[in-house]
């Protein structure tokens, strides 16, 4: 694994809220009919979770199932564990019609950490998107845009936002939560 | 700038979160049809002052297309449904109705 | 002179010095100050000069409808013209220069203009220029250009910093009047979440400065309360400094805060663009005070009459010792009242109407000592550069001198306009109120949102309630009809108890006196800033500019950087006059956003330097940095075009990295092209539609090119796909095209093939992929695995699952060079570990990494077509001879029917061939072949031109493909291609693979 590089190699930048590119991180694209039986149980075989309703995220101690699209899944797992899980999902699931791809290395994850409001500031600067505390709670997961890019976005917990995006703007990404969060430019308007 | 709903993954976005693709509801010519079939399947849409059928990708979202049923002077939006249908669905229709008593829309009214 | 008053200032802060300058000269002020009332205070009443006749000008007004007081503010970087002095907040070091005149304010040589007004009418530039034609590139408008634009660009980077941010509310109100609080206030009480937003830095507008009780209270005392009552709701969010700047489709409000303007030290941006969504907005943006048109109105010192009332109210400024008041209704009254009261003289009031009972505000006035003098108004004002008096005259008559009134402030009211801008951005519409002789929104006729529903509601004196009882009446109704449209039911609280001062009718004045002569109205000013007059409008409208919006055009009313918030309804009056209709029947222009400018920066937002766009970057990124790579971009990504060593041009480098790789060994960094996964049991006959040729029939294991087209029969893209396993394939994409093409397959399956069973997923950025090319490209990766990669195992268009320097790869044998040739696919995450275990296995090989440009040269050799460079859109595969990639035997595939239509198959098609100047010249890319004759249009005819061109390092010559009429037929024919310096370039018509033909390199 030593030869295995995140995008920012782990890059983090303090600004009113912190910031850092929490590395390598396990992430498979799972398509598939979403309400059947099979496929939860395969979802809940890698990620241990439930079956994220629409909109949402399921978390767990080591990782977490996203909804994607009515037909697709991000199924987030320890980096290593990626290749296991695979197998997994392909024998449970088996000769239903499904797909499960591995893009951790496709993908970047951020990790924006401080005061809840102010973690919600900085992504309101850049995602066109309500991002209030009454509009978007734990639990919930937004694909949208950053800025330019796409971007999905999750509160892992009230003072905690994760953004994934593709791994080839992982910079121009990191650059535009650095500046959101520049010191002098908090909002004050999710955060009192 | 509209504000429109995703039927597939129920978000409400502002437009830079989606995709306009032109008229809805196209069937396609293939082989074996005739030059003016193709013709009007390529080039002949519809662009009416009014009630319009269009087709729209949520890009920076959840990736589907869908089909709005929207005023194209009004900017109003009657209505948006899935893609994977041949017509509007009912409640679309009545919604346009209830706006629009009359309304017409290529074979649809 | 105008001076600061002893006491008095409720926005000041006395106790706070600030120091400025002006034209370099050392001023001071207090915080709370604007430009404008500390120029004011050091009695600097001139503060520019007018942009056609460079006039001298003074302050109008006192906030957003300023139109002279447009100065330079700051220096060097931090430079920028055109700052309006009455809603700019003084700070402490804050330089100042004033525009438009040379050499000096005082003394400009531009004002020889003034004397030339009568020669410079409205459209003088449009009749003047015409004649002579070549006159106006090398003459007229070189001359034009230096003298025209107002204030001075700054010349170095702006180093603040800039920044969006999206919020969501139930209701939006916009203006931080009293009627803007209270309707915020009711809204919020209904639970609904409110934001208000208020473009001064101060609450209350102006309400506190006119006076009036509400529940026995000061004015002042009902907006502190408010405002606290306000602060302390969890639902409500208040915003100074923030401007309504547009209302937009859908409820979507663009604020315009301006964070440091106020504070150039202090940490944050400078300016903050608000993208507001809004399910309804309230506009209580105010009313704007008209001028009277009247001979030498725009003399400084000549202001509007609620402009002196706030100087002295608002920041303890005395304009000046003795002012007359001229108005056609009872609020300038107030001003006169407010004068009298801090000591000042009013000689008199000229009330240009005839009424017969005194008003409260009359009978107060006449009380005080003002002369009030009726049915008069001015017959011109005295002075240059400051007024020095009035010539009294009958408003019924011409303009005879009844008597002269020595005073050096003119104070002047033609009533109040409603601020209908935010309500007219997205279609609100207007109605004409004969009571106020204003425009005033159609509640009837409001915008309409996503749903249909009426989305902007106005209040207070934006809605035409100029009193302030019915301000705060209005602005009740408002917050709660604005709540409940959002979804908040709530109740109106009981009435305020507001004090009523009963005021007379005003009457319409729009030229003064009634039957002024042309000599006067040339020199009344409708447009201050563009120097547009009464006389102006009225040729215009002899002229045939009927229209409101043609007439604003020819003459440029309204067309300032104030848009017209003085000029617009005096001139529209004196437009319909001209024309013998009523005002409505004219109509008014199109209300635009921005309220008032807002800077481009703000619009920008983060988006700028590292920031402006998103740049792609591969795993080896970095590597490229640091050895020397000239980068091209290609889409977002930037591609190494070329690695320069010390001391090479960029043309020996490519030469270099071709020979290398030709002879030994190249790498490149193939990373950027798209990978697709398609993947399920109807995944083969789904490849069968959208590529030409047939997908379905691949063997797992093996590779095949395909191209792509569009339903309209172009092509689109090429690539080579890879058979997985029976159910998957994976589809590689040109650079540029894996979001594009990856788009194009989710569309036919979503929209067409719904029932298929196939899934798709991009898998482009998983994956390294570097090419590993030449003839030593076998002997370096045998140096990393010892899985077996000879000929037999992995031949030329086969790929295999192998373990390479301990990594899991996937080597793809195909070849875009000719060259023995393989592409070898890693995690990302370990392409710059496989980059450099490469490079250190091909060291003994002189293993040289090559960019895009010697990749291109290599495949033009070759012969091979580059998506974008030998297509446009308007070539279909056919013309690129690449039959032998298109079934034949298929029924249909994406573009098939399109290809079948006439002009398609029409043997006189433009086709691909190789190009070899006879001279051994490179052709200029882009270059037509020329043919006999001229066309309809007596251009050259053409039968052809340049796709591709390049020198050959390995042929050493030029070498150029290109696209020529039959040209498959015309073997050794030479064409003549025209240069842009007219020399004429002859080549020949070859076979467009150049080197090695048969292909003998890459089969080994």
């Amino acid at each position: 694994m030593s030869n295995s590089v995140s995008a920012l190699n782990g890059a983090s930048a303090n600004g009113f809220v912190q910031i850092r590119d929490m590395g390598l991180q396990g992430m498979i694209t799972l398509r598939g009919d979403l309400s059947g039986a099979t496929l939860k149980k395969a979802v809940q075989g890698a990620a241990g979770g439930d079956m994220p309703g629409t909109g949402r995220i399921s978390l767990t101690d080591t990782g977490a199932a996203a909804w994607m699209s009515p037909d697709e899944l991000l199924i987030v797992v320890p980096y290593a564990e990626v290749e296991a899980k695979l197998s997994d999902i392909g024998s449970t699931m088996a000769d239903a019609h499904h797909m499960a791809v591995n893009v951790s290395d496709a993908r970047c994850m951020f990790s924006i950490t401080g005061d809840g409001g102010l973690v919600r500031e900085v992504l309101a600067k850049l995602m066109p998107v309500d991002l209030s505390p009454e509009a978007f709670k734990v639990g919930q997961f937004r694909r949208s845009r950053m800025a330019q890019v796409p971007a999905a976005v999750w509160m892992a917990s009230d003072g905690e936002a994760r953004v994934v995006c593709f791994r080839s703007v992982a910079q121009y990404v990191f650059d535009l939560l650095k500046g959101a969060a520049a010191p002098g430019s908090e909002v004050r308007y999710m955060a009192r | 700038m509209l504000i429109l709903t995703c039927p597939c993954c129920g978000v409400t976005g502002e437009e830079t979160e989606f995709h306009g693709g032109g008229e809805a509801h196209l069937k396609r010519f293939g082989p074996g049809s005739t030059d003016s079939e193709f013709h009007d399947y390529l080039f002949s849409k519809v662009n009416p002052m009014g009630v319009h059928l269009e087709r729209w990708r949520h890009n920076n979202g959840c990736g589907k297309w869908f089909h709005a049923a929207r005023d194209t002077v009004t900017l109003e939006v009657y209505g948006s449904y899935p893609a994977q249908t041949l017509e509007p669905p009912q409640s679309v229709k009545d919604a346009i109705t209830a706006k629009r008593p009359g309304w017409s829309w290529r074979e649809f009214a | 002179m105008s001076t600061r008053l002893a006491n008095g200032g409720r926005l000041l802060d006395r106790g706070r010095r600030v120091d400025f300058t002006f034209n370099g000269k050392r001023m001071n002020g207090y915080a709370g100050d604007t430009i404008a009332s500390a120029l004011l205070a050091n009695d600097q009443m001139m503060v520019g000069r007018s942009f056609k006749y460079h006039r001298p000008r003074g302050v109008v007004a006192s906030g957003a409808e300023e139109p002279n007081g447009l100065v330079g503010m700051g220096t060097g970087a931090h430079f920028e013209p055109n700052q309006r002095v009455t809603t700019t907040e003084l700070y402490d070091g804050l330089t100042a220069t004033s525009q438009n005149h040379w050499p000096s304010l005082e003394f400009d040589v531009g004002a020889i203009n003034t004397s030339l007004a009568r020669f410079l009418p409205a459209g003088f530039y449009y009749k003047m220029f015409i004649h002579p034609r070549p006159f106006w590139k090398h003459v007229y408008e070189p001359i034009i250009r230096k003298s025209a634009g107002l204030g001075k660009a700054p010349d170095q980077r702006d180093p603040d910093t800039y920044e969006h941010f999206y919020a969501f509310c139930d209701v939006l109100v916009i203006g931080g009047g009293v009627a803007g609080l209270q309707a915020a206030r009711t809204a919020a009480t209904t639970g609904a979440k409110v934001m208000l937003i208020e473009q001064t830095a101060h609450w209350g507008g102006r309400a506190p400065v006119d006076g009036g009780t509400i529940g026995g209270q000061p004015v002042g005392t009902f907006v502190d309360d408010l405002v606290a009552e306000l602060s302390a709701m969890d639902n409500v969010t208040m915003r100074n400094r923030t401007m309504g700047a547009g209302v937009y489709d859908h409820g979507y409000v663009l604020g315009y805060e301006r964070v440091g303007d106020h504070q150039p030290e202090a940490q944050g941006p400078r300016h903050r663009l608000w993208r507001i969504r809004a399910a309804q907005i309230v506009t209580a943006t105010g009313a704007i005070e008209r001028p009277l048109s009247f001979a030498g109105n725009d003399v400084p010192g000549v202001m509007l009459a609620s402009a002196v009332r706030d100087y002295v109210v608002d920041f303890g400024v005395s304009v000046g010792d003795r002012t007359v008041v001229v108005t056609n209704n009872d609020d300038a009254y107030r001003t006169a009242i407010t004068l009298k009261k801090v000591g000042l003289d009013v000689p008199a009031i000229l009330d240009a109407r005839v009424t017969g009972q005194d008003s409260p505000l009359m009978a107060e006035a006449k009380s005080l000592g003002i002369q009030v003098l009726l049915g008069r108004g001015i017959s011109s004002v005295k002075g240059v550069k400051r007024v020095t008096g009035v010539d009294v005259c009958s408003q019924s008559g011409e303009g005879a001198v009844l008597e002269e009134i020595p005073c050096d402030v003119v104070a002047m009211s033609g009533g109040w306009s409603p601020v209908v801008h935010l309500w007219s951005h997205c279609g609100g519409k207007l109605v004409w109120d004969e009571a106020t002789s204003a425009f005033r929104p159609d509640v009837t006729r409001a915008p309409t949102g996503a749903r249909g529903e009426a989305f902007v509601v106005p209040a207070g004196a934006a809605n035409g309630a100029l009193l302030l009882g019915d301000v705060l009446s209005d602005a009740t109704s408002a917050g709660i009809a604005a709540a409940k449209a959002a979804g908040h039911e709530g109740t109106a609280p009981s009435a305020l108890d507001v004090e009523k001062i009963k005021e007379a009718p005003m009457a319409p004045v729009w030229m003064m006196p009634q039957g002024a002569g042309i000599k006067k109205r040339q020199k009344a000013w409708l447009d201050y800033q563009n120097d547009v007059k009464v006389s102006d409008i009225q040729l215009a409208a002899r002229e045939g500019y009927e229209s409101v919006e043609h007439a604003k055009r020819y003459t440029t009313l309204g067309m300032a950087t104030d848009q017209g918030k003085l000029s617009n309804i005096n001139g529209l009056a004196i437009l319909s006059d001209s024309l013998g209709q009523p005002i409505p029947q004219t109509g008014t222009t199109t209300f635009r956003p921005p309220y008032t400018p807002i800077s481009m920066a703000a619009i920008t937002g983060e988006a700028r330097d590292e920031r402006f766009q998103p740049l792609r970057q591969t795993p080896i990124h970095e590597w490229h940095v640091s050895n020397g790579a000239f980068f091209e971009p290609v889409g977002h990504w930037r591609r190494p075009y070329t690695y320069q060593k010390p001391g090479e041009t960029i043309d020996q480098a490519v030469s270099r990295e071709v020979k290398a790789t030709r002879a030994s060994l190249g790498m490149l960094d193939a990373s950027t092209l798209g990978k697709l996964v398609v993947k399920g049991k109807d995944a083969g006959k789904f490849l069968d539609m959208l590529y030409t040729n047939v997908m379905s029939s691949l063997k797992p294991g093996r590779c095949r090119y395909g191209l792509m087209c569009g339903e309209n029969g172009f092509l689109s893209d090429d690539g080579v796909v890879a058979r997985i396993d029976e159910d998957s394939f994976l589809c590689h994409t040109t650079t540029g095209g894996a979001e594009r093409i990856h788009a194009h397959m989710e569309e036919w399956l979503q929209t067409e093939w719904w029932d298929w069973d196939v899934y798709v997923a991009n898998v482009t950025e998983q994956y390294a992929q570097i090419a590993v090319v030449g003839p030593h490209a076998r002997d370096t990766l045998a140096k990393l695995t010892d899985d077996d990669i000879s000929a037999e195992a992995l031949p030329f268009m086969a790929w295999k699952d192998i373990t390479l320097g301990g990594m899991q790869a996937r080597a793809y044998r195909i070849s875009f060079s000719g060259e023995l040739s393989y592409e070898i696919a890693v995690k990302a995450s370990e392409g710059r570990a496989l980059w450099d275990a490469l490079l250190a296995a091909g060291s003994t090989f002189n293993v040289t990494p090559y960019g895009t440009e010697a990749l291109h040269i290599m495949r033009a050799e070759k012969g091979f077509i580059m998506i974008g460079d030998e297509t446009d859109g308007t070539v279909i595969p056919q013309d690129l001879g690449l039959n032998w990639a298109i079934s034949k035997k298929k029924e249909d595939y994406i573009g098939k029917r399109a290809q079948a239509r006439s002009h398609m198959t029409d043997p006189a098609r433009w086709k691909l061939v190789g190009l070899e100047t006879l001279d051994g010249s490179v052709l200029p890319d882009g270059a037509y072949a020329t043919a006999v004759g001229t066309n309809a249009n007596g251009q050259r005819e053409t039968q052809g031109r340049v796709t591709s061109t390049y020198h050959s390092p390995t042929l050493e010559r030029g070498i150029a493909m290109g696209l020529v009429l039959n040209g498959p037929d015309r073997m050794g024919e030479v064409l003549e291609f025209p240069r842009l310096d007219g020399a004429v370039i002859r080549a020949k018509i070859v076979d467009a693979v150049f080197f090695d033909k048969d292909g003998e390199k890459q089969n080994v």
